[in-house]
């Protein structure tokens, strides 16, 4: 309890930070707003002229990126110390957390929240408003939809945190994480059904972006029954970040072997 | 004992790149390894309430040592026991227990104002409220930090900024204090608030104190003992009387002449170290003449305007001492 | 002249110290690469009308794409940034090289070195890996020789192109002061109307005249049109022109705005 206070006051720091400089701050969100739906953008102009992609029509490709968008913003909001975890490495800043008596995940999830995620959260939350008038609702396919982005936002963070583990191990953050950040919400946003058998399978069985988010869309837009497994299926993103908070101890562990 | 160090080995491996464009591109296929030895066998023992000043030259092994003590890096051999506990088995009970101060980065948060900064401490060492604010108060009127309490940190100037990480560093009240370059770039006047107050510290409350710094007035004031660490091994650990008798003998006779014939300044038991205008400095050893002969001989010889005897700058003797 | 070179070399030189990053990079554009690929082949899968540009035409330009993705300005140049924040640009007026040529000349050596260094392995491997991993998938290789010959020449204009934003950019960095927003708003503008979210091609035809226009198709959309045949090699002069016709544009904007810039910063005394 005393913990979840004491994150509470870590990002109420980081809030107050941001909000000292309005105009930056607002100039930045609304610019991270339209970076982020000029995808959107352009998934209308290709059904604009397409019509449909793989049986699915805009409304429910507009489902699945909202959601997912609205995940990722999540995660690279919370993520922000672990996304920066090479450069506290770098600039011994990382060395001061060290020294204080709190566990090192919760001080880098409360290290500046970035509050400018918020563009691509809007953005999100636009498009899954419009996706959803075209929606029937249930209460079983509402909290789906609010777990299902949970778990997919757990999902990113472990992905973030990996990330962060490695550069114990090699300092400069790598731009290959980009491809599987950045890269696995571009291709979540789309049905997973339109891409080859080995990727489905990658992002089934090793980062299982299709059992957080492609899983619980289909059974929200009727096209599956709703099923116990639809409502499992979320559960391994909390189970994958999980596991990766597992690697970055082990990666904690190295660093205080090594230093840096 | 409250602090015991024995035998501390730590070997880095750290990457080597050629330099030059060929290196660079060479460096593109295979990267070469070169393994150094920050630590080979270092000892000593603190008892509680001492003063201990840590000195060597850059790249000697202090922060690879106060790494160890602090918890937060791992050595490859040696034992290491704090206040009965080794500091990185039990890193959050450890650092629980002691404070650190780095004089190169501030651990307040650079937007917050220093109040809230202190505020936020106080809940993540979880200090019970009363304790606090009894602590806070007394740090707030030793360290003068009542006129920018309310200031953000990237406001202060570096002696304030200081002062406030010494705060910082002392809310949980520990019973341990790192100080690592504490008056590096400060003023005359903000160096001598520090020090006087780190004196106070061990004096009246009995925190050890074990001090790393380049600045060796901060020694001379400060520290009873000096332990100099070279090349990943301890040089010396004594007293700071001791380690100038060790090192060298000397004296240094300084004298300024009203005369203008500093020029011919000399005498044949002593070496003439500088010559500045009307200043000239003998360096002597009192062993085969003693401070009084000189003086006698010299002014005999020159009208003296002005002199003073004094030890050899603390610089040179570790100098001399690093040579060996 | 050697001393605008001297800069080139040395940026050079930096930037061959990040290996690692070289390899990720690739990795992660591959990886788009493939993933704009397979969204795309989907779309078509299903088309009833035929699309103004044919699927492998499309799978060449998203490699291309790509490959020239660091033309586009994605920050500011940190150094500039700096000189300008701390009024040390000052001193730079000082020496005896035109700055806005040396701000040109830091950009041109910014582009080139990068953008060759991420184009050529991305061309290996869109050409050569790919297609044995996923035949058809490839980028195609070009028309004609011809095609190729003038390929070259509009890459040439898209890095001019490309410095003279770069430059302009840093040069708004005089009103700035963060730079945090204007190279968010170009590259954003460039990704968009240099057919790097969807093809330019495949927008609405009435979007077309306009988009085309732009400088950003100068830079990605239309050499990589030229490479794959789309544009006729004869019809490629006109591409250099507009190239060109821009590149101009930009520099003088760029020239302009610096001086009124310095003239600013004079006045407020730094």
């Amino acid at each position: 309890m005393d913990t979840l206070v004491l994150y509470i006051r870590y990002l109420a720091i980081s809030l107050r930070a941001q909000l000292a400089y309005r105009a930056t701050f607002a100039m930045k969100t609304i610019g991270h707003l339209l970076v982020t739906g000029i995808e959107f953008f352009g998934i209308w102009a290709l059904f604009a002229r397409f019509r449909t992609l793989g049986g699915w029509q805009l409304h429910e490709v507009a489902l699945l990126y909202g959601m997912v968008d609205v995940a990722f913003s999540l995660a690279d909001g919370f993520g922000r110390g672990f996304e920066r975890l090479g450069r506290l490495l770098k600039a011994g800043d990382f060395d001061r957390m060290l020294l204080r008596p709190r566990s090192i995940v919760l001080q880098l999830l409360g290290y500046e929240l970035q509050l400018m995620r918020i563009g691509r959260f809007a953005q999100g939350i636009i498009v899954l408003g419009w996706a959803s008038t075209f929606i029937a609702w249930t209460p079983a396919t509402a909290g789906l939809a609010v777990v299902s982005i949970l778990a997919t936002a757990c999902l990113f963070l472990g992905i973030v945190v990996l990330q962060a583990t490695s550069t114990f191990w090699t300092i400069e953050t790598l731009e290959v994480w980009n491809a599987f950040t950045y890269g696995g919400n571009y291709a979540a946003q789309y049905p997973m059904s339109i891409y080859q058998r080995w990727f489905q399978r990658f992002f089934t069985a090793v980062i299982p972006l299709v059992l957080a988010s492609y899983y619980p869309a289909r059974a929200i837009l009727g096209r599956d029954e709703l099923t116990v497994l639809h409502v499992l299926a979320p559960l391994a993103g909390f189970a994958f970040l999980a596991a990766m908070l597992g690697v970055f101890r082990l990666g904690l562990r190295h660093h205080a072997s090594t230093g840096s | 004992m409250q602090i015991v160090v024995q035998d501390l080995a730590k070997t880095f491996r750290i990457a080597e790149r050629a330099p030059g464009m060929f290196g660079a591109v060479r460096g593109l296929v295979r990267r070469r390894h070169r393994d150094v030895a920050a630590l080979a066998g270092v000892s000593f023992s603190l008892a509680p309430g001492e003063l201990v000043g840590y000195i060597g030259p850059n790249g000697a092994g202090k922060s690879t040592t106060i790494k160890v003590l602090a918890g937060i890096l791992i050595p490859d051999g040696g034992r290491v026991e704090v206040d009965g506990r080794v500091p990185w088995r039990h890193r959050i009970e450890h650092v629980r227990r002691i404070g650190v101060v780095f004089g190169q980065r501030t651990q307040l948060w650079w937007d917050l104002p220093v109040i809230e900064s202190l505020e936020m401490l106080r809940h993540i060492y979880k200090v019970p409220p009363d304790r606090f604010r009894t602590q806070r108060d007394e740090l707030i009127e030793l360290l003068a930090l009542a006129d920018f309490l309310d200031k953000p940190v990237r406001q202060l100037s570096l002696g304030q900024r200081m002062r406030a990480d010494l705060a910082a560093s002392l809310v949980h009240a520990p019973s341990i204090l790192f100080l690592d370059e504490p008056t590096i770039g400060l003023d005359a006047v903000s160096k001598l608030a520090v020090r006087a107050f780190v004196k106070r510290l061990n004096r009246e409350r009995g925190v050890t104190v074990i001090l790393t710094t380049h600045d060796m007035d901060d020694i001379e004031a400060l520290c009873e003992r000096v332990i100099v660490i070279g090349d990943g091994t301890i040089l010396s650990d004594g007293t700071l009387a001791d380690l100038r008798k060790r090192v060298t003998r000397e004296r240094w006779l300084t004298i300024d002449v009203a005369d203008g014939s500093a020029d011919t300044v000399a005498d044949a038991d002593a070496s003439v170290i500088r010559r500045d205008g009307e200043r000239v400095c003998l360096a002597f050893d009192p062993e085969i003449v003693s401070p009084a002969a000189l003086i006698q001989r010299v002014t005999s010889r020159h009208a003296v305007r002005d002199l003073f005897v004094e030890n050899p700058p603390i610089e040179t003797v570790i100098a001399r001492l690093y040579q060996r | 002249m050697m001393g605008y070179i001297a800069i080139i070399a040395a940026r050079f030189r930096a930037l061959l110290q990040y290996r690692a990053a070289a390899l990720g990079g690739l990795f992660t554009q591959t990886f788009f690469g493939l993933v704009r690929i397979m969204i795309l082949r989907a779309f078509y899968a299903a088309a009833t009308v035929a699309a103004p540009m044919s699927l492998p035409r499309v799978v060449s330009y998203v490699w291309l794409g790509q490959a020239t993705l660091l033309l586009i300005p994605w920050r500011t140049d940190e150094d500039v940034a700096e000189q300008i924040r701390t009024g040390n640009v000052v001193y730079e007026l000082t020496r005896p090289l035109d700055l806005y040529g040396v701000w040109f000349a830091r950009s041109l050596a910014w582009r080139t070195a990068p953008v060759f260094l991420r184009m050529l392995p991305m061309f290996v491997v869109a050409m050569v890996i790919v297609p044995l991993v996923a035949p058809g998938w490839e980028l195609a290789p070009p028309a004609s020789a011809a095609a190729f010959v003038m390929w070259v020449a509009c890459f040439a204009g898209a890095v001019l192109i490309s410095a003279a934003l770069t430059a302009l950019m840093n040069v708004t960095l005089m009103w700035t002061l963060t730079g945090d927003g204007v190279p968010m708003l170009v590259a954003t503008c460039a990704t968009m109307f240099g057919g790097l979210v969807i093809p330019l091609p495949l927008f609405p035809e009435w979007a077309k005249p306009v988009l085309y226009a732009l400088p950003f198709a100068g830079m990605l959309d239309l050499p990589s049109r030229v490479f794959s045949g789309d544009i006729a090699a004869t019809s490629a002069p006109w591409v250099l022109a507009h190239q060109l016709a821009w590149t101009l544009v930009l520099v003088a904007l760029g020239r302009w705005l610096l001086s009124r810039g310095v003239r600013r910063l004079v006045v407020q005394g730094g």
